[in-house]
């Protein structure tokens, strides 16, 4: 037992004594959630407009200034003529022109009709379509005060009411991916190179010969990730709570829990990476080409799986992060109990056994 | 114009507080080998590099084949050979392609690497490894490499660094044939070793105690001046004198 | 100056006779490109919707085929049960919810005026916001047109009104992968420039043969260019082969003249590449390297509006864009290749990556001649 001690406490040292790459693991999962938290979103706000007024009245005027006020836009360009529209768009900052026909209030009020004409930047579909939308409200609304308060029939109001994340905090659904993320890093990835390092220096030898059992060895050398994992993902859990306000419904035993069964996923995985391969860079590469990216890509975290063609959906559910992030997500914004996320449990808890299987195999048939 | 191959005076190097260099002062003739001997931490391989251009002295002259140390590194970079311990063969390349590259970054024309090619491995008995991985060669054989390619420019100072590590007696003997050999040409040699059999292989050999040259003389009369059977009888009352 | 040649000579031999190399080379790349670009989908669609109509009447029954005949929203269940829909919301089987009330369409009438309850599962903030937009058009649609049935009037003798039309320019299928796509090549074309770069030399560095290499007359600009110089060229390979396979797979279009595209990439590649170089000045070994390199990576990858964009990030973001190559590099190959910007348009953009090369550049190579 002692010697295990001295073995952990070894790979402390070597942990602590690589500044730079401690360094990265604790200041990745900051900066990512910093970024995701504040300036990754899809909002829209300043977004720079031409317009090509050709009325130039008071009404067209008040219903730009609408526009504007709400924050949403703010007028780059005036146009003074239809070929200049093109050109606009080629700048590369206006995202939508409106178009303003002439006489505009006498249009409205004596022939019953001015036609707007909003053309969007459509090269990001997504910007296009939300800009038009909110041009087209502010524009409704213009509507309504033009003609006053004249009320209509048949009038269906829609209250609508955001589940689970009321004010559309993009944050809710990053810090659980940022988990994740760090936790397939940290434990994954660091420890089949940590591993695979031994392997290279060869001292991994002069370890098999030493009375430390193989299976402790190879526990020796990932209890140290273990643990820093776990600091990590609590980090990121109080980071979210007290910074962004990201709720933890669920029982909090349950869902450190599932953190570390997780974490033990991402650590199996890791020592079959390092069971396969002697060299360290290609330790690296596999880990990030054949974990990381498809972590990021297809677990659900950054785009929505469902957007995704089938073929890619039903690949998604053999990456272990997918179901994690479901784990995760229903905890803490929902407030599930064991009893509603025993699927994703039970599967997390198959794949690592299934992984832990297959390294011992590996490694028995490369030492003989 | 004297002949000296190597020349330094008072040539110091200090890393802060410590002085690795301390005030060393000698000469080595055109065509000598000299040995550089010393323990580890001596500062050998400080006052080596210095002497090869890639580090910048604190204080003291030092000129390599007439050229100045510290204004003239690219003369000097183009009067030398190098071969460090790490050997510095590329193990991904073949003897061939290492052989072009390292003759054409000294600048030798296309036939003349042909010619040079085509000599070396002659000499070295490598022709059939001449399209082999260096990876793939038995340790000795790529000493033997390093060295041939170290003096591929017909350079007139080759500088080796601890170049017979790690190989049995007969392979270092076959070495020093190749040093010899070199020597007869008349470059002159600057080695660095642990092996004290070696140290009785040179003209003259230096042996550095904490950055101090304590004793410099052809082997025989430092075992005169010594009272000792061996080198390592020397370089053993010097080590314990200072202690 | 022929030093460069034997350099360059060496380096593309150990490049491709690493096993590991090629791979990366040829065969990661057009994974990435195929994966990313099916994967990097913010489109929604496919919304999965439960119904609860309580009312069951010809106004409800054209709302609801409203809703799902408009290609957004799939019907999950339709319900007289509330509780059975929310319980679907808490499941993830439903994304919205929505609630048409009892007496809907008598209400209408007598009243003037009902209310709808639309329930919307928001832990995903974008796509909740979306899936409400469109929800809430049509059912505004919806709206405008039982009016208008209802007061017998045909679209002239409505009240007055200001008839918006909207058209989508230069992506009018609103295919998302047009928008991904060159974005992507742009991540492709970094990665080479500054991870494979930067771990190339650190791994003379931690195998020794700097050492070598340092006595011997080579100048370290020789060297440097040497070893980068491989990248450039591959990078730029990767590049038309990401631009070929996007046309074959993806049929995105060029509309503007793709010399811009390769002229902007030189030179953006110069820049990438210094990056790596400066990288490798500060490191030992080749793991160290990649990870800085990505860490800094994933940030000006993740701020460069390639997945979300640059307008609406909060100021201080947008003043980091500033400093950002990447987020240039996608905006102006979306410009020329979606919009045909020319010259006019990119040369800012152009001369402030020529700033960036010869800053970043300069400072690497201060900084490798001190250290190395």
């Amino acid at each position: 037992m002692r010697q295990f001690i001295v073995f952990v406490r070894k790979e402390f040292y070597h942990i602590f004594r690589d500044k730079r790459t401690l360094l990265i693991l604790f200041g990745m999962p900051v900066v990512l959630i910093v970024l995701f938290g504040f300036a990754i979103t899809n909002e829209i706000h300043h977004v720079q407009i031409a317009v090509l007024d050709n009325a130039r009245d008071t009404y067209s005027q008040q219903m730009i200034r609408k526009m504007t006020s709400s924050g949403y836009f703010t007028v780059k360009q005036n146009l003074r003529s239809a070929d200049e529209i093109e050109v606009a768009f080629h700048k590369g900052d206006i995202k939508l022109v409106v178009v303003i026909p002439d006489h505009f209030g006498d249009k409205f009020y004596h022939q019953k009709k001015a036609p707007v004409q909003l053309l969007a930047d459509a090269s990001d579909p997504n910007t296009g379509t939300t800009v038009i939308n909110y041009a087209t409200a502010i524009i409704g609304q213009y509507q309504q005060e033009m003609t006053g308060k004249l009320e209509l029939p048949l009038t269906i109001n829609t209250e609508v009411r955001m589940e689970y994340n009321p004010s559309l905090k993009g944050v809710f659904l990053f810090v659980p991916g940022v988990m994740t993320l760090i936790l397939m890093l940290v434990s994954a990835m660091m420890t089949s190179i940590t591993i695979t390092r031994e392997k290279e220096l060869g001292t991994m030898e002069i370890l098999l010969v030493s009375p430390l059992r193989p299976v402790l060895i190879i526990a020796g050398k990932v209890v140290p990730y273990i643990a820093l994992s776990f600091i990590i993902a609590c980090i990121i859990l109080v980071m979210g709570f007290f910074i962004f306000g990201m709720p933890i419904k669920g029982n909090l035993l349950l869902l450190l829990g599932e953190c570390g069964l997780f974490g033990l996923t991402a650590l199996s995985l890791g020592i079959l990476i390092s069971s396969v391969t002697n060299s360290q860079q290609t330790a690296m590469m596999i880990s990030m080409m054949g974990l990381l990216l498809p972590t990021i890509l297809l677990s659900g975290f950054v785009f929505p799986v469902e957007s995704m063609p089938r073929p890619l959906q039903i690949f998604s559910n053999i990456i272990p992060a997918k179901w994690f992030i479901i784990i995760l997500k229903d905890v803490m914004l929902k407030g599930a109990g064991l009893r509603q996320i025993l699927l994703p449990t039970v599967i997390l808890g198959g794949m690592t056994l299934f992984f832990l299987v297959l390294s011992v195999r590996n490694f028995k048939t490369r030492l003989s | 114009m004297n002949n000296y191959a190597i020349v330094t005076k008072d040539l110091t190097k200090r890393f802060g507080d410590f002085i690795a260099t301390d005030a060393i002062t000698f000469e080595v003739q055109q065509g000598e080998i000299f040995g550089f001997l010393g323990a580890n931490g001596a500062g050998k391989t400080t006052a080596m590099r210095m002497l090869c251009g890639l580090l910048k002295p604190s204080s003291g002259e030092a000129k390599i084949a007439g050229f100045d140390v510290y204004t003239q590194t690219e003369k000097v970079k183009k009067s030398i050979g190098y071969m460090s311990q790490k050997f510095s063969l590329y193990e991904d390349l073949t003897v061939k392609e290492n052989i072009r590259f390292y003759g054409g970054i000294y600048g030798l024309g296309n036939q003349q690497i042909k010619d040079k090619t085509h000599a070396l491995l002659q000499q070295l008995n490598m022709e059939k490894e001449a399209g082999h991985l260096v990876s793939s060669l038995p340790l000795g054989w790529k000493q033997k490499l390093s060295f041939s390619i170290a003096v591929l420019h017909d350079p007139s100072i080759v500088f080796l660094d601890e170049p017979t590590g790690g190989v049995d007696p007969i392979t270092r003997r076959q070495f020093w044939d190749l040093i010899y050999e070199a020597a007869d040409r008349g470059v002159t040699i600057f080695v660095t070793t642990h092996y004290m059999d070696e140290a009785e292989y040179c003209n003259r050999i230096s042996i550095m105690v904490d950055g101090k040259i304590k004793a410099l003389d052809t082997p025989q009369k430092l075992k005169e001046q010594f009272n000792a059977d061996s080198m390592n009888d020397v370089f053993l009352q010097l080590a314990r004198a200072k202690s | 100056m022929r030093t460069i040649f034997f350099i360059l000579q060496k380096e593309f031999l150990q490049i491709f006779r690493n096993r590991a190399m090629l791979p990366i080379i040829f065969v990661v790349p057009v994974v990435q490109l195929l994966v990313l670009s099916f994967a990097a989908n913010y489109e929604i669609k496919n919304l999965s919707v439960d119904i609860v109509d309580q009312d069951n009447s010809t106004w409800s029954r054209q709302l609801r085929d409203k809703l799902l005949a408009s290609g957004y929203f799939s019907l999950n269940r339709q319900t007289f049960n509330p509780k059975e829909a929310y319980k679907d919301l808490e499941a993830n089987k439903a994304d919205l919810v929505l609630t048409i009330p009892r007496h809907f369409e008598r209400d209408l009438v007598r009243e003037n005026e009902v209310k709808l309850q639309m329930l919307v599962n928001a832990i995903n903030g974008s796509k909740a916001g979306l899936a409400n937009g469109y929800a809430t058009s049509i059912i505004n649609s919806f709206n405008r047109q039982i009016r208008l049935d209802w007061l017998a009037m045909d679209e002239d003798n409505a009240p007055e009104h200001i008839a918006v039309s909207s058209r989508y320019w230069f992506n009018p299928d609103m295919n998302y992968k047009f928008f991904m796509v060159p974005g992507i090549l742009v991540v492709l074309v970094t990665l080479i420039g500054a991870f494979l770069s930067g771990m190339n030399i650190v791994k003379e560095k931690e195998m020794g043969t700097i050492e070598q290499l340092n006595v011997t007359p080579i100048r370290k600009h020789h060297f440097i260019i040497g070893k980068l110089l491989p990248f450039w060229i591959i990078a730029l390979f990767e590049l038309s082969f990401g631009l070929v396979v996007g046309k074959l797979v993806f049929n995105i279009p060029i509309v503007g003249s793709i010399g811009y595209v390769f002229l902007f990439a030189a030179i953006y590649l110069v820049v990438m590449l210094g990056m790596g170089l400066l990288v490798s000045t500060f490191t030992e070994t080749q793991q160290q390297s990649m990870f800085i390199t990505w860490f800094f990576m994933i940030i000006f990858i993740l701020m460069s509006g390639l997945f979300t964009p640059v307008e609406s990030m909060p100021g201080w973001a947008q003043q980091l864009t500033l400093i950002n190559p990447i987020a240039y590099f996608v905006k102006v190959i979306r410009m020329v290749m979606l919009k045909g910007s020319g010259w006019a348009d990119i040369r800012y953009y152009l001369g402030m990556m020529l700033v960036f090369a010869v800053v970043i550049n300069s400072i690497a190579v201060w900084n490798y001649r001190k250290t190395v």
